[in-house]
């Protein structure tokens, strides 16, 4: 389902490319969101809000954290494994191709309309996947939280992770999910030695987006290539370790 | 390259020892925890940063005359940033330190929490916002929309309306100018039965978020419609907006009715000013301005202190929201340690202690709400409003609080039902 909706709106992509593209498909997000949201048959119209129920695996209901956390941990194991795979394969590879110079893929024979719809529906289908998991984690599904500002989490996600990279996307997640919550400690802990209760709360909010914004950008000056770069950089100064040079 | 690895580990390292260091404070004996969640920076952070200071402040000027019965209260505030993981991970914290009732922020929070509060009985209040069907307290056991849920806001506003046009609403013409989002939509059910059984005219104009641009639905309701009646149902930026397209447009703002959260100081003024906003009406679910008890001793408090008291009480709207939704913590975690015999309470009794709250107001500034185990909204009490010179004045045509209108329990149409589990 996920996929045909994603393959649709990869249509434009044919014709434009880079920045042209991204506004498109944004444009794309616009109209399915009023779609749920006025389509009653869909979402369920008035209060478009629906209750979901938990999961239940073989016979068992997944009630705590923990037992979310692996029933999740699953499903991304599969798609990691899974998305490793697919760059390697005719497929992936036809990718790398196509984004690099997609003139010069055509000329050695790969089907550009066949890989760039490809590429829309299976990223599409992670993303069906990930938003009905998402629902099960949340326990309503509504398009609320499905607004453009997700869209704007998950590209800064792979920007600070680093572009093209599994480890990157992996990288940026954590990342960018873990950063607002150790900020909010830190700040926790530290803040309240000088500062009253009250003034805390005005600011940790404020400061914690301070902070997450410069980080960012530090990050980028620092490494544009991502942090799954500065890992690999982390690990060769370890490889050799003490003695380099 | 060996710099930033190096700078890296250092970095590492500094934040482990760091996070080790803040282990919070041991906790004292005889402490309640309450948990708030706020929005002080996300897409309702105009309501957060007034009601949560006035939330933190009840709950300091209760400590500071010793507590509920002998127990300090702890309020954990946690912002969310109007984003539902966030308050869930808030949740499961609040949870961890053993919080006994939670203070919830926003509909969609609400919605996907109010599953997790029934399984681990511990209830959550949503003062004015959340699930109107959620006033039925045995179908929904956690949670409190107390004061007035939509369908009771948007009810009042037909009531007050048809007071105003002399008690009869047949063949007269309604305009409903809501934020198309689901909160705008919760009070259309209401809207729509009191439209057949009142027989009036009804007409929807949505405005799409963020809700800046309305000037065509604005003419539309003026120039095409030309309704008798304008009820606004928007939040964040967009009521102040309305009334100064409103006001641009020719169109009387004496025949507006704002909800409630179309109705602080602060969208009069990102209006324009007392000036332009002159005659606009609003619902409140909690008393307006500046002469209740529990605000001159949360003032004398900051004075004892040799403060100033802060300047988020001048919005008093907002600020008396966040009063009264901490005092009914309050009064609920009381009733609770009372009905234990002084001993520290669970949130199912703190549940009880919320069904048990009656004859609170402090002084006008709480509705005269009677809650119980099947009404946990303690009848959907509002009072109207009017801007006029300078500030909010009571609206002298209706009661000081009018209670729930034209609607009883209404069966489960909340959800779906083949969606419904």
């Amino acid at each position: 389902m996920a996929a045909t909706i994603g393959a649709v709106i990869g249509i434009p992509s044919l014709r434009i490319r880079g920045l042209y593209l991204a506004i498109a498909t944004l444009a794309g997000q616009l109209i399915i969101e009023w779609t749920i949201n006025h389509v009653s048959w869909i979402s369920g119209g008035v209060q478009a809000s629906i209750e979901v129920p938990r999961p239940t695996l073989f016979g068992a209901q997944l009630r705590t954290q923990a037992q979310f956390y692996v029933f999740l941990l699953f499903f991304a194991a599969v798609a990691i494994v899974a998305t490793i795979n697919l760059a390697r394969s005719r497929i992936g590879r036809a990718f790398v191709a196509v984004r690099d110079q997609d003139i010069a893929a055509e000329i050695i024979g790969i089907d550009i309309f066949r890989y760039k719809l490809l590429a829309f529906a299976i990223s599409s289908f992670y993303a069906g996947v990930t938003g009905v998991l998402y629902t099960y984690y949340l326990g309503i599904a509504n398009y609320e939280q499905f607004q453009i500002n997700v869209s704007i989490d998950y590209l800064a996600m792979i920007i600070i992770g680093g572009l093209g990279s599994v480890l990157g996307s992996i990288f940026g997640a954590i990342f960018v999910t873990l950063l607002p919550i150790v900020t909010r400690w830190m700040l926790e802990g530290l803040g309240g030695l000088i500062l009253s209760p009250a003034d805390l709360a005005n600011i940790i909010p404020n400061l914690r987006l301070v902070i997450f914004g410069a980080l960012i950008i530090i990050f980028l000056a620092l490494e544009p290539e991502g942090l799954s770069r500065l890992w690999r950089n982390i690990v060769a100064y370890f490889r050799v370790w003490p003695f380099s040079y | 390259m060996k710099r930033i690895a190096r700078g890296t580990l250092a970095l590492a390292a500094a934040s482990a020892s760091l996070v080790c260091m803040i282990d919070r404070p041991a906790a004292q004996q005889k402490e309640l925890v309450i948990g708030e969640q706020c929005d002080r920076t996300g897409a309702t952070q105009l309501v957060g940063v007034i009601l949560c200071p006035g939330i933190m402040d009840y709950i300091d000027l209760i400590n500071s005359k010793g507590g509920v019965e002998g127990y300090r209260i702890r309020l954990d505030e946690i912002d969310h940033e109007y984003k539902v993981p966030p308050a869930i991970e808030a949740y499961e914290r609040y949870k961890a330190e053993g919080a006994v009732s939670i203070m919830l922020y926003g509909t969609p929070q609400t919605q996907a929490l109010t599953q997790k509060l029934n399984e681990d009985k511990i209830p959550g209040t949503s003062p004015g916002f959340g699930t109107s069907a959620a006033a039925n307290g045995t179908r929904y056991p956690y949670v409190f929309p107390i004061a007035a849920s939509y369908w009771s806001q948007g009810a009042a506003a037909i009531k007050f309306i048809k007071d105003k046009l002399g008690g009869n609403l047949e063949g007269k013409k309604i305009a409903y100018l809501y934020y198309d989002n689901p909160a705008g939509h919760e009070p259309m059910v209401i809207l729509e039965d009191l439209r057949k059984t009142e027989k009036f005219e009804l007409k929807n104009f949505a405005v799409p978020p963020p809700g800046v641009e309305m000037g065509a639905q604005v003419l539309d309701i003026t120039q095409r419609f030309r309704p008798d009646f304008v009820i606004s149902h928007l939040f964040g930026r967009s009521p102040s907006v309305a009334i100064k397209e409103l006001k641009r447009a020719g169109y009387p703002l004496s025949k507006v009715v704002g909800l409630v959260w179309a109705s602080a100081e602060a969208d009069v003024q990102a209006a324009g000013g007392w000036s332009v906003a002159e005659g606009y009406h609003t619902i409140q679910f909690a008393g307006v301005g500046d002469d209740y008890p529990a605000r001159h001793e949360i003032a004398a408090m900051y004075k004892a202190q040799g403060k100033e008291p802060p300047k988020e009480m001048q919005n008093t709207v907002y600020y008396n929201r966040g009063l009264l939704a901490a005092a009914l913590h309050v009064e609920a975690v009381r009733n609770a340690i009372k009905a234990r015999g002084g001993e520290k309470p669970s949130g199912e009794d703190v549940k009880k202690g919320f069904e048990a709250i009656h004859g609170l107001t402090l002084g006008g500034l709480v509705p005269p709400m009677e809650l119980s185990a099947s009404d946990h909204e303690g009848g959907g009490w509002v009072q109207i409003f009017q801007a006029k010179g300078g500030k909010f004045v009571k609206e002298t045509s209706s009661p000081a609080w009018m209670p729930r209108f034209g609607w009883r329990f209404r069966p489960a149409v909340q959800w779906p039902r083949r969606l419904a589990r």
